[in-house]
Parts: structure tokens; C-alpha cells; sequence
């Protein structure tokens, strides 16, 4: 596979994670258990969609042909979809989703504090002006995690099982992929089995503030970053994208 | 600088962001620089957030603006690099924040970082001045702000958060 054709690809993995993350957390908007949080919550979605929207643009400059941010994002079928199978999980109870956010936002500091100094100017640039926003979607979702996980004995219970839910799904963020481990030899990003560490310390030493226990390293699920996906991301595509099949080219 | 530069700084400076309507994006350093290449012009510009929904608006006034003065050939550029930060605000912006009702960030930052739990050192209340004030919610009315309470004067304020 060519030099190009891995960038692109990567390209996309980045976009598509912050994409459907983003898309999940909106659907809390309007639903959110207070005022405060459902802001909370949907200004994260809209930082998300944000950097994934620099992400598709860079990804259609690569590929050309007329492609799009917006053909990248709505016209596109799952297994062309490179997430990982985390951010594509049920929102669940408000639980899930922080521990969701949490292992995700971990994840992408560790990653874009490496990306911020990439060969590749346009990735370095999309990635100093998201570890901001990242930054505050951690210290959030690190403190959810610890009030409800130290709180009263129905919200540890649920925290610790949403944890024990998504902790199969932890393995993939720092396991790489083809293009990962090409572009890691080129200096366009970092090996993300490199984070590892930084990830789990971080991971640990939060579950630990918050009373909780930590999953064993068991068996890990696969198979996003190779757009080999769990049954929940063609209903989420199904309805984010329904507007753009159903009418295509439809505008505001 | 040559005139036209000048002219366009001028027109750029009238141009309030949608959100912050007491703001120019001047004030808001969202321009970042304006130059000449061989008669056309370029004006580069920053968002303050990745998903900072005015852009698309702003982007769209700066087109309106410069072609109703005549000034039609030019470009608009996008940069993320380096990355907009509060610091760029311009003094004369901070004190039109507070006199609109909304806390200008304060220069020493310290909540920008993912520590958990950590408080900002005092934020004044732009209403009554005092520094007894608590923080809602670290996610306000748009992305750029959080959600404060004064203890003393009881009313809610937004701070224009650091970044």
C-alpha cells in the first residue's frame, strides 16, 4: 500500500473517531440528566464534530476526486468506517457514556501531545488547536468518574459496570493498525502501543481516586480500525446519515 | 502596510462575532493577518474552537464586507496553527466583555489542563466586582465559555474560559 493511501487512511480513522463519538454525545442533547450537564455534554459533541470536520477536509484533499468532508462523513457505509469500536458503543446510562468519554479522551490527549509534532504539518496543526479542547474533556469526564464512582453505593455500582462494559473495548485504541505502524517508521504519528503505559497510568490512577476496581487485561475486541464493526454502528449511520441518502446534496 | 491593508484592517474591524456581538474579530484576534500578493489580498483567520459554529458566519460577513467596499479579488485562509489562545485578546476587548456582562479571562491561566478538581484562583463577578464567585459548570452558552455564580450578588455569569 502506498505512502499516500496510508495517510489517508489515517486520515480517516482520526476523523471517524471524533465523528461518531461526537455523534453518540449529541444524542444526548435535550436528554441530559441535568440543565448543566446536557450543555456540558453537547459542547463536547460539537468540539468533536469540529475537529472531525478539519479531519474530512484533509482527508478529501488526500483523496480528490471530487470528495468532501461532507461525502467522507455521510456517504460512506461501515466497513469504509475506520473507528474504533469504542466511541460506536451505546450511550447506555449516563455512566457508559462518561467511562466511554473518559477512555477516549485519555486516549486522544496521549495521542495528539505525540501528533502536535508530526512530519506531517497539517496533522501537527489540526492536533495543537484539539489537545485544548481534549484537555477539558478529560479533566470532565475524569471528575464524572470519580463523583459518581466515590459517591453513594447505586452509583459506584453502575460506574464500575459500565467500566467493566467497555474495558474489552480499551485494548484497540493502543493495539495499531497497518497504517499506524507505517506512518509511526515515517514520523507522521506515534505507535500507539507507545501510549500504552502513559494510558494505562492514567486510566488506573483515576479508577483508583474513584474507589473503583480495575478490570483484569483480558481478551480484547478488535477489528475497527479495520472497519470491521460492532452491530451499532450501521443504526448510528442509518440515522445520521438518512437526510444526505434520502435527499441527496440537501442544504440548511 | 500599504492603504489597502489598512482599508481592509478597518473593514474587518467592524465585523462583530455573531455570538459576542460586542466583540470585533479583530478584538477577538480571530484575523490574523492580512497581506498583498500582486494586487490580491489574503486574509487568514483562526477558529477560537474546532467546532466554533460562528466561523462559517464570519467567514461569510468578511466576503460581504470587502466585496461591497469593492474589494473583490481575494482569499480567505483557514489556519489552526498557532493555535488561538486568550491571550491575543485585546485589553480594549476584555474590558467591552465585563461592561456586556460576561467575566474576560483572567491572564494567569491555570484550568486549562486536565487536572481534576482544579479551580481557577478568583474570577471576578462583572456585575457587583466581588471575587466571591463559584464555578457551575466548565461548559457554558458556546464553547469558549463557562458557566459562573457570584456568592455575593447571587447572579449567574458566563467567564470567558482560558484556552
Amino acid at each position: 500500500m502506498s505512502a499516500e493511501n496510508h495517510l489517508f487512511l489515517y486520515t480517516l480513522h482520526l476523523a471517524d473517531n471524533a465523528l461518531v463519538l461526537g455523534h453518540r454525545n449529541s444524542e444526548w442533547t435535550g436528554h441530559g440528566p441535568i440543565l448543566e450537564q446536557d450543555i456540558a455534554i453537547s459542547n463536547i459533541a460539537l468540539d468533536l464534530i469540529g475537529q472531525a470536520r478539519n479531519l474530512y477536509q484533509y482527508a478529501a484533499e488526500l483523496k480528490g476526486g471530487g470528495s468532501t468532508e461532507d461525502s467522507l462523513a455521510y456517504l460512506r457505509d461501515a466497513r469504509a468506517f475506520k473507528n474504533c469500536l469504542l466511541v460506536e458503543q451505546l450511550n447506555g446510562d449516563w455512566g457508559c457514556t462518561i467511562a466511554r468519554q473518559f477512555f477516549f479522551s485519555t486516549y486522544q490527549y496521549y495521542l495528539y501531545k505525540h501528533l502536535v509534532k508530526s512530519v506531517d504539518t497539517r496533522l501537527a496543526a489540526i492536533a495543537e488547536k484539539s489537545i485544548k479542547e481534549v484537555a477539558y474533556h478529560l479533566r470532565w469526564s475524569s471528575e464524572w468518574i470519580v463523583r459518581l464512582g466515590d459517591g453513594t453505593a447505586e452509583s459506584k455500582t453502575r460506574m464500575q459496570k459500565a467500566v467493566d462494559l467497555l474495558w474489552p473495548y480499551m485494548g484497540e485504541l493502543t493495539t495499531a493498525a497497518d497504517y499506524e505502524i507505517a506512518l509511526a517508521d515515517s514520523g507522521v504519528t506515534v505507535n500507539p502501543d507507545f501510549l500504552k503505559i502513559m494510558f494505562n497510568e492514567k486510566v488506573n490512577s483515576v479508577l483508583r481516586e474513584a474507589t473503583l476496581n480495575i478490570p483484569p487485561d483480558n481478551w480484547m475486541q478488535s477489528g475497527g480500525k479495520q472497519g470491521i464493526h460492532s452491530e451499532q454502528l450501521g443504526y448510528l449511520l442509518a440515522e445520521m446519515q438518512f437526510l444526505q441518502r434520502a435527499y441527496p446534496g440537501a442544504e440548511w | 502596510m500599504s492603504d489597502d491593508i489598512n482599508r481592509i484592517w478597518n473593514l474587518l474591524a467592524q465585523i462583530n462575532d455573531p455570538e459576542l456581538p460586542v466583540l470585533s474579530i479583530v478584538d477577538l484576534a480571530i484575523v490574523r493577518d492580512v497581506k498583498e500578493v500582486e494586487g490580491s489580498f489574503e486574509i487568514i483567520i483562526t477558529p477560537t474552537y474546532s467546532g466554533c459554529p460562528a466561523m462559517d458566519v464570519i467567514a461569510m460577513e468578511i466576503r460581504a464586507v470587502l466585496l461591497t467596499n469593492g474589494i473583490g479579488d481575494f482569499k480567505l485562509t483557514t489556519v489552526f496553527s498557532p493555535a488561538w489562545t486568550t491571550d491575543w485578546m485585546s485589553e480594549e476587548g476584555k474590558l467591552k466583555l465585563k461592561s456586556y456582562g460576561i467575566a474576560p479571562p483572567t491572564p494567569g491561566q491555570s484550568v486549562c489542563d486536565s487536572r481534576m478538581f482544579h479551580l481557577e484562583e478568583a474570577i471576578q463577578c462583572p456585575l457587583c466586582n466581588s471575587y466571591n464567585t463559584r464555578m457551575i459548570s466548565q461548559f457554558g452558552s458556546t464553547a469558549c465559555k463557562s458557566l459562573y455564580q457570584c456568592n455575593d450578588c447571587k447572579e449567574p455569569f458566563d467567564y470567558f474560559k482560558c484556552h
